[in-house]
């Protein structure tokens, strides 16, 4: 176990950086993200703007730096909601049992039914453009998956002597949830949600990039790689500098979540 | 395997009812109605004349009727008419349905064609150079976003190499490659480590080992029966994704601006045309589910030990 906690720092390092740029972004950017010069537009990389600058003349690297606090802020508030939330129901359902969880479970059926990104595309056009949009959409789709896995982890533990022993002793439904349930199940849930992050990063710029998320003028990857589409032969760097920091950010996430999988599940474990 | 259908096919009716309820009740929630769409797209008309046009529409009705109706008329293949172009929304979505089926069908079989091998070559040489190699490059297609994927290929391929059209439909044959090949490295990726890890698993059963002691060649193991128990898993994964395929052919068609029912429904959400992306948020679950129901019949029927499972459930 010390042997994976010190490699696990590894991965922890790039997105914790990550994290601190998406954080300090504000304070750092070396020009406004929004100000626009039209006689410095589309100047490809140099000294002075080191990602160059796009058609209205705003200073790319700024635009990725500030970028990063929409992408992965909205992705992780989009992960706890689905995850958090998804999970609060399954523990519910399965704790509870009878009519309440065979109604919740049939209405995640019929959520489960729908193509995700479909859905959400449908979703983000009838709520309109907005990064918060675009985040309620792809929650309303994604929390069955995370309703489904811990109802049956519950089902699992449920009948476990501890829980027995815990529940003879006079403990609450609730005392139960939050001492005995919650920290069984939080494992696995939490492996699910490192793996996820990677997706739903490219999912919420996949669904500004449509044009169905963040709107302009705000800073978000997608959106941004959206707007460098028309200029892809004469102004490459527009698009490439963002498509690359959703690259790298998604890399970053996908490996530690990989490690994260390893450690809880060494049995799993490639190789 | 009669009964089973059967009872697989009554539990697709709540679902079926669930998913039509919900897109109806989705669409019913956008601000404006038919109505309004309408009229204000030639000018203001007072509201007399616009409540004329719902009780015509029936949109006057209580919703749980209005609802009805409208399954009435999916059932019925009248699905009403665009707002924009005012053609027969079910017409319309049949046109374009084609053209993303053709597009889905050819990734999915550059997806086998390339991950069944790269997957099997990993796990007989596991850990060797050649699986780290692939595995590095699989990592790497898992995070690409296909937008990305999409441009990249179009400005080395099509803007600087001059070698593929950039976009498609045409007669040309070649105009699908790009398309078809950005939707390819995503999911060729993944199956390419579960095929792998599949593989491996199978390598250690004691059929594999036995066939090793017996002196049957590792090639004619892996071709004769790996291979067997590897496409019955790979029926299942496509069917798995086939959901994220369906959404990642909305932003690849509207990229490529391939004529099908994902472009179809991106259009049609900027410019609100509410009945076309019902049609299309409908008839894609329709399709997903049909698809998960035969994936599962067919797995079913290839690998009967799967019965006793779904029993004890």
């Amino acid at each position: 176990m010390v042997k994976y906690n010190k490699s696990l720092i590894a991965f922890i390092i790039p997105v914790a950086l990550l994290l601190l740029l998406a954080i300090a972004a504000p304070y750092i950017v070396p020009y406004d993200p929004y100000a626009q010069s039209l006689h410095e537009a589309l100047l490809p990389p140099d000294t002075m703007h080191w990602l160059g600058t796009d058609r209205y003349g705003r200073d790319i690297f700024s635009r990725v730096l500030i970028g990063a606090q929409t992408t992965i802020l909205s992705s992780l508030l989009l992960l706890i909601i689905i995850a958090g939330f998804g999970s609060l129901i399954g523990i519910i359902c399965g704790y509870h049992g009878g009519q309440l969880d065979s109604i919740i479970m049939r209405i995640s059926d019929i959520f489960l039914a729908f193509p995700g990104m479909v859905f959400a595309i449908a979703v983000a056009g009838v709520l309109g453009g907005g990064i918060l949009n675009a985040v309620a959409a792809l929650a309303l789709i994604a929390w069955p998956k995370y309703a489904r896995l811990a109802r049956s982890l519950v089902l699992t533990i449920c009948h476990m002597p501890y829980m027995n022993a815990a529940r003879m002793s006079g403990t609450g439904s609730v005392g139960m949830i939050r001492h005995h349930v919650f920290p069984n199940i939080a494992g696995p849930i939490l492996v699910t949600a490192a793996l996820d992050i990677g997706t739903i990063i490219m999912e919420l710029a996949g669904l500004s990039f449509l044009g169905l998320g963040a709107m302009p003028p705000m800073a978000e990857w997608g959106s941004m790689m959206s707007n460098g589409r028309s200029m892809l032969q004469t102004a490459p760097w527009v698009i490439i500098s963002p498509g690359c920091a959703i690259f790298l950010t998604v890399a970053a996430f996908n490996l530690l979540g990989d490690k994260i999988r390893d450690m809880f599940d060494p049995k799993q474990q490639e190789g | 395997m009669g009964k089973f259908i059967g009872m697989r096919l009554l539990q697709l009716i709540p679902i079926l009812i669930g998913i039509t309820f919900l897109s109806f009740a989705l669409m019913h929630s956008a601000e404006g109605d038919a109505v309004d769409v309408f009229y204000d797209r030639s000018g203001a008309v007072a509201d007399e004349v616009k409540a004329i046009k719902r009780a015509e529409l029936g949109l006057d009705k209580p919703f749980l009727t209005q609802y009805m109706n409208w399954v009435f008329g999916i059932a019925t293949g009248n699905m009403g008419r665009s707002f924009i172009s005012n053609k027969l929304v079910f017409e319309t979505f049949a046109d374009k349905l084609p053209a993303t089926i053709e597009l889905m069908v050819i990734s999915m079989l550059f997806t086998i064609c390339i991950a069944t091998p790269l997957g099997i070559l990993a796990a007989v040489r596991q850990n060797a150079l050649t699986d780290n190699l692939i595995r590095f490059c699989s990592f790497i297609g898992n995070s690409l976003p296909n937008f990305l994927v999409a441009l990249l290929l179009i400005y080395f391929f099509a803007l600087k190499l001059n070698l593929l059209p950039i976009m498609g439909n045409a007669e040309d044959w070649k105009s699908i490659i790009l398309p078809a090949v950005t939707l390819t490295i995503s999911m060729g990726a993944k199956y390419t480590r579960q095929i792998r890890a599949i593989v491996l698993d199978e390598l250690e059963k004691p059929y594999v080992i036995g066939a090793r002691a017996r002196g049957v060649s590792e090639g004619t193991i892996l071709c004769k029966s790996v291979l067997k128990t590897v496409l019955i898993t790979i029926i299942t994964l496509l069917a798995l994704s086939i959901g994220s395929l369906l959404g990642g052919t909305a932003i690849v068609e509207s990229i490529f601006l391939w004529d099908g029912v994902g472009k179809m429904a991106v259009d049609a959400i900027l410019m609100r045309d509410y009945p076309i992306i019902q049609a299309y948020v409908i008839w894609m679950a329709i399709i997903y589910v049909v698809i998960n129901l035969s994936a599962d019949l067919l797995y079913h029927y290839l690998d009967p030990r799967i019965r006793l499972n779904r029993k004890e459930e």
